[in-house]
């Protein structure tokens, strides 16, 4: 079962040796030529702005859309193995997922009327 | 010789399943996994290359053609100087994830390429392998797996430069390929549904033949790609494999007029073009992966095959290929036509429109298999169409209301704005200048300008008529020596 993976664990480490060996021989390569304004954060040509260490703020839109992505793809999860079973599990699988998916259209029903779903 | 070593597979075993990729010799793998490699680097090179071409082409102007011929070197000399370029790691920066976000958003886009299979068993130095490096029984979650992996290089990458333009990119491209995905995996379920796998063998073989029907005592097959039976689910995965892979005209995360380069902003040298890399390796594996899914995969397209050795031995190769470059030209035909849109019109394409339509679309497939599992008929269409239909106008019903409550809320400012409505004074909203500026008429305001022009430049003195004041009059005088 597990020699299946043999060939892309080896595809991993040969794309890992090659990333690795891109990095290094990027920054032994290239010349190094020291300049104050070459080190500075790029905001086309204006003074940076100060960034806070441990980085910047965002919007908390973000979170919110990586949760809704987790409830959602939680729910794909779940829809594979019933996809990949449809004929044996019959009318008895069929009502089971229109119940699931009607349960998490509740959920999405009710983030799309709070405006979850908003952008501006 | 060749034909020898690489012959193909007697006809009965030219179907692989996944028993096939027991028992492989060890040398195999590793050929196959390094033509893989190869291959995938080649196609980069040349899809950058043929991006700047066909873009060239649409733009009417060459696009490079200096570097070899046709300009075919082109990436690969860039590649070379960007090697040769100062590899800046900006002060700030969190050095660790700066260095590592590259590789992470490279080494999964590389991996996910190994489960699409490019051919049947064929024969190599005499040993009867498939044309694919590896297939699981989970073999496509493992490229949505990969492809959220990917997601980590970009965030990491936005998050480590430390540079607003950088944070704001790689947030933007992580919010939008993670709502892309959603209905990138749902617009897959249908697929499952009609093969009874995750692994790509099985779901090529699933459309080696469409039932058969007789008509003038022609024994004829139906269609039997996912394509045509499953219209729906492949156009949404054509809209959500270009937002997955941040194409135009979703590519808002390096959006250039906004945030320059978006996440990649701060990176140069070897770093900025694994990044390319991982984008373009990226393209070509959604692309593989509609062509398995969807297209057929390596079998021929249907005119090839009525001749019964399309889809034995090597010929597949060239199919698989074919399909695969049609759905990247298409890519950069996009990019040639399309503009890019809005922030809030992606968002809402993709959690309103894509996701409910895909749900609706699986549900109705569902219900169909099984009417028809049970001895149910025809009319199961319409009553799955009038659900489709129904649920359609409630989620078009519930965003109109709560648009109508935003702009009850906030007003109907922007369609004032957007309309360039009157204002309350009658006059247009719009800045136009009023008509009657004396400088419109060229009345009173002549005389000064030309002698304004002839005190700067005295050349233009003997045209400007008299002098409008002392200074430019004596001006005048020292120029023509008077």
């Amino acid at each position: 079962m597990l020699t299946l993976y043999v060939p892309i664990l080896m595809l991993a480490a040969l794309a890992a040796l090659f990333a690795g060996f891109s990095l290094v021989m990027g920054a032994l390569a290239g010349p190094k030529r020291w300049n104050r304004a070459k080190l500075q954060a790029y905001e086309s040509g204006i003074e940076p702005t100060p960034q806070p260490s441990g980085g910047g703020r965002f919007p908390v839109k973000y979170y919110l859309t990586a949760m809704l992505f987790i409830l959602f793809d939680i729910e794909i999860i779940f829809l594979y193995p019933w996809a990949v079973t449809f004929r044996s599990l019959g009318v008895f699988g069929l009502v089971e997922m229109v119940l699931f998916i009607v349960t998490v259209l509740v959920a999405y029903a009710y983030v799309w009327r709070r405006g979850g779903l908003e952008w501006d | 010789m060749i034909s020898h070593v690489l012959a193909a597979a007697p006809a009965g075993g030219s179907n692989p399943t996944l028993a096939s990729f027991y028992g492989q010799p060890w040398w195999m793998i590793v050929l196959k996994v390094v033509v893989l490699f190869v291959f995938l680097m080649l196609t980069t090179l040349f899809m950058i290359w043929a991006e700047r071409r066909v873009i060239g082409r649409m733009q009417q102007r060459p696009g490079p053609n200096r570097a070899g011929p046709f300009g075919l070197l082109q990436s690969l000399l860039d590649g070379i100087k960007l090697a040769l370029k100062e590899d800046i790691v900006p002060r700030g920066v969190d050095k660790l994830l700066f260095w590592l976000a590259p590789a992470i958003s490279a080494i999964p886009a590389l991996i996910s390429f190994s489960v699409i299979p490019f051919g049947p068993e064929v024969s190599i130095f005499g040993v009867h392998t498939p044309l694919q490096v590896a297939d699981l029984p989970v073999a496509v979650l493992l490229v949505l797996a990969m492809s959220s992996m990917g997601v980590y290089g970009i965030v990491l990458a936005g998050w480590a430069s430390s540079s607003p333009y950088s944070l704001l990119g790689g947030l933007r491209s992580s919010a939008q390929v993670i709502s892309y995905e959603i209905a990138m995996g749902l617009s897959f379920v249908a697929v499952f549904l009609y093969s009874g796998s995750l692994s790509t063998t099985a779901i090529v073989n699933a459309q080696a033949n469409g039932a058969q029907f007789h008509l003038f005592g022609v024994i004829l097959h139906w269609p039997s790609w996912f394509a045509v039976l499953l219209l729906p689910s492949f156009l949404i995965y054509l809209v959500t494999m270009v937002g997955e892979t941040n194409r135009l005209p979703f590519d808002l995360p390096e959006g250039e007029g906004e945030l320059v380069g978006g996440f990649h902003t701060e990176y140069s040298s070897l770093k900025f073009a694994i990044f390319y890399l991982a984008e373009y390796v990226n393209m070509t594996t959604v692309a593989g992966l509609a062509t398995t899914l969807f297209l057929g995969g390596w079998r021929a397209p249907w005119p090839i095959s009525v001749w019964s050795g399309s889809n034995a031995g090597w010929w597949p190769l060239l199919w698989f290929l074919a399909k695969v470059g049609i759905l990247l030209f298409c890519f950069i035909w996009l990019r040639g036509t399309l503009p890019r849109i809005r922030y809030d019109q992606l968002m809402k394409l993709g959690w309103k429109v894509l996701i409910p339509v895909s749900l609706a679309w699986i549900m109705m497939i569902a219900t169909i298999r099984v009417w028809r599992s049970q001895g149910g008929s025809v009319p199961v269409y319409i009553v799955g169409g009038a659900i489709l239909a129904a649920l359609l106008a409630l989620a078009w019903a519930g965003d109109m209301a709560s648009e109508r409550r935003r702009v009850a809320r906030e007003g109907p400012a922007d369609d004032e704005e957007m309309e360039g409505g009157q204002s309350p004074s009658g006059a247009p909203s719009f800045p136009v200048p009023p008509l009657d500026l004396p400088h419109y008429h060229g009345i009173g305001v002549a005389a000064g300008v030309a002698g304004s022009l002839a005190g700067r430049d005295g050349a233009a003195a003997g045209i400007g008529g008299r002098p409008a004041g002392p200074a430019a009059s004596d001006s005048v005088k020292e120029v023509t020596g008077a």
